[in-house]
């Protein structure tokens, strides 16, 4: 397997001294064996209360009807979709983490992927919530899907986006689950070999019995391989319906072919920001910062950038197409988003997610770890003042001037999205807590070919010359768990 | 000696432990399994252990998924009761393209795992059969039936000459059901 070396131009992906594969799975699986800390019950009690107001404020929803909402007969769709886009959004990059990055072998995905993953679940459960919470009456939330009944049967109408979305996000939902969970049981296999009395009973009920002789491994390889395959095309689908939710109607602002691609670009934007929010906090309160590098992070900053800039692009297309189509209703749909009512909510969508992200161009920045975590939280700002913009500004000025209305939250409204934040980190702490945060196994894999250990040992050994040394050593200066005596060690010469 | 079942060469290196088995493999001791922390690339090729054909299996359950789609697309929209709805016609080909892509990836990825599962006797509550504990940690294992290859002592030989840091010999197959 290491029969030859990888280039000393790449950086490396793991960093610190004596790394060991025993290293790798103890550092890993300390927050999971031993008694959390201070910041996780801090995170846990504070998420716990936002969980505590989320279940509130639905059970309120199903109590009384959405009419506890904001909404008026002119703006009948405001926040609930706003938000469920927003998750379904950052769901997003989780899937492209662990199958896009996966398809072009990028090795950096490898400590990331799970908590990525598991960012994706908790953000589709998220998203599902405001489905069934906008429906009105929830009890009713299967006659979304096929099923005979006793009206015919009729049938659901295949015809409507809002049914093929039911399809997407529950295919999507359920493939996501099955690629985490595969990906866990041999992680779940080390903490049960290692467990004793009844956590080593419960690890092993979750292992199914996993024990990584040669078959297993072979056929795990391939069944990863091919849920990536099909997770990609899934994952560009799911936006792709849920941009057609508004694509397919004939509201000037949302009827627009450009949506399925913009759609998908801007939850690929908005979930890297989600994942890089999460990870800065988490490499440092789980000390993983020798797994999650400065790499890492330079990496996910440029794709937020690439992705930024899709979406700003995007932006114009769409502005400059309003203006050529001619069509009246549509030049004042996007002139109304621009000056009207709503302007201060469309220029900081601008802001947050056009400009903001252009300053990952300066190396100061996307390496600086405050500055990066800042905007990445501005990057989400941003992202759901996108779709609120497009779902509220194209709906509270409609064909009819006398019905025209603004849209004003109730409680409730903030309430359900505050509180499906609190759901969202309860439930990534506690898989924080119980399971590996990140892929002990795929982590295994790059100690002997990408690890600084690694790297520094075959430069000492004389392996490279010495020009590449010299940019090796240069691109670890950004990293803060990199000493300047391991830099130092990269001079040394047997 | 005779009680032995199971020579477990328990290495610390993967590229050492490969270096046994084709060590074993001159000397014509078969070997029964390896027990790995990790996928070790190029390991079925050397134990000549065929690939796998869960490829085939997903191709198949993809297109039973396409064919269940549309079928129910087919009978509750064209045949059980079609409806004019906004003056489409009741088979829309284009309009049925999303739903029978997502059956199709649902079914592909559910039987596939379904029978990664099935066939590597992988379900929830199923005992453990592990013959090293550490083999899920640290350690790279190969497992050598003690029966089939009588040279005890020429197999220890072998696999410490290669690198092992522990050699066991086990009564018992697998040692997690203490």
């Amino acid at each position: 397997m290491s029969s030859h070396n990888e280039s000393i131009l790449r950086e490396p992906l793991v960093t610190g001294k004596d790394i060991t594969y025993a290293k790798v799975t103890d550092d890993i699986l300390l927050p999971v064996e031993n008694k959390p800390n201070k910041a996780w019950w801090i995170g846990f009690i504070v998420a716990a209360l936002g969980a505590m107001l989320w279940v509130v404020s639905v059970g309120y929803t199903f109590w009384t009807g959405i009419g506890a909402w904001g909404l008026n007969k002119t703006v009948g769709w405001a926040w609930d979709i706003t938000d469920f886009v927003w998750w379904v959004g950052i769901g997003h990059a989780g899937t492209l983490i662990s199958a896009v990055l996966l398809l072009f072998r990028q090795n950096w995905r490898n400590s990331i992927n799970r908590s990525a993953e598991a960012m994706t679940i908790f953000a589709v459960i998220c998203a599902a919530t405001y489905v069934v919470a906008h429906m009105g009456r929830p009890w009713l939330a299967y006659w979304i899907f096929p099923l005979p009944n006793q009206f015919g049967s009729l049938w659901v109408n295949f015809n409507s986006p809002l049914v093929w979305d039911a399809f997407a996000i529950s295919t999507y939902f359920t493939v996501s689950l099955v690629f985490w969970y595969c990906g866990l049981l041999p992680d779940i296999a080390s903490v049960r070999d290692r467990a004793t009395g009844l956590k080593q009973k419960i690890y092993s009920v979750l292992s199914f019995g996993w024990n990584g002789s040669v078959k297993t491994w072979q056929r795990f390889e391939i069944v990863s391989l091919i849920l990536a395959g099909i997770s990609t095309p899934l994952v560009l689908s799911v936006h792709t319906i849920v941009s057609m939710d508004f694509a397919t109607s004939v509201i000037p602002g949302w009827h627009t072919t450009i949506f399925p691609p913009y759609f998908v670009a801007g939850a690929i934007f908005s979930g890297f920001a989600m994942v890089q929010t999460l990870l800065l906090i988490l490499r440092k309160v789980m000390n993983f910062e020798n797994y999650i590098t400065m790499f890492h992070i330079e990496s996910m900053n440029k794709i937020i950038m690439v992705t930024g800039s899709i979406v700003g692009v995007a932006y114009l297309t769409e502005l400059f197409i309003a203006w050529y189509s001619g069509s009246e209703y549509e030049m004042y749909a996007f002139a109304n988003r621009v000056a009207g009512p709503y302007a201060w909510a469309y220029w900081a969508m601008m802001t947050c997610n056009v400009i903001s992200p252009q300053l990952f161009w300066f190396k100061k920045i996307r390496t600086s770890i405050p500055i990066s975590w800042v905007l990445s939280i501005v990057v989400n700002i941003g992202m759901w003042f996108e779709r609120f913009v497009i779902i509220v500004t194209s709906l509270h000025r409609d064909y009819l001037p006398s019905s025209w209305a603004m849209f004003y939250p109730t409680w409730v409204d903030v309430g359900i999205f505050v509180g499906s934040i609190g759901l969202f980190f309860t439930l990534f702490l506690l898989f924080l807590r119980f399971l590996p945060g990140i892929a002990i196994a795929e982590v295994k894999l790059l100690l002997k070919s990408a690890s600084l250990q690694q790297k520094t040992k075959l430069v000492q050994e004389g392996a490279f010359p010495d020009e590449q040394v010299k940019f090796f050593q240069n691109s670890l200066d950004k990293y803060d768990s990199v000493s300047e005596e391991d830099i130092k060690a990269l001079d040394v010469r047997k | 000696m005779s009680n032995t079942k199971y020579i477990l060469g328990s290495f610390a290196d993967p590229d050492e432990m490969m270096h046994g088995i084709d060590k074993l493999q001159a000397n014509n001791i078969s070997i029964y399994d390896c027990f790995t922390p990790m996928p070790i690339h190029g390991i079925e090729a050397k134990l000549g252990v065929k690939p796998s054909r869960l490829p085939i299996a997903a191709f198949c359950f993809g297109a039973l998924g396409t064919v269940l789609g549309f079928s129910l697309l087919y009978y509750t929209m064209a045949h059980d009761w079609p409806m004019n709805i906004g003056g489409k016609p009741s088979l829309p080909l284009p309009n049925f393209v999303p739903v029978t892509f997502e059956v199709t990836i649902l079914l592909c990825a559910l039987g596939m795992v379904a029978t990664f599962f099935f066939r590597n006797h992988l379900f929830p509550g199923r005992a453990p059969r592990v013959m090293d504990l550490r083999a899920s940690d640290d350690r790279f294992i190969i497992a050598i039936d003690a029966h089939e290859n009588a040279d005890h002592a020429l197999i220890e030989s072998l696999l410490k000459d290669a690198g092992a840091v522990e050699v066991k010999y086990n009564e018992r197959k697998y040692v997690s059901y203490e």
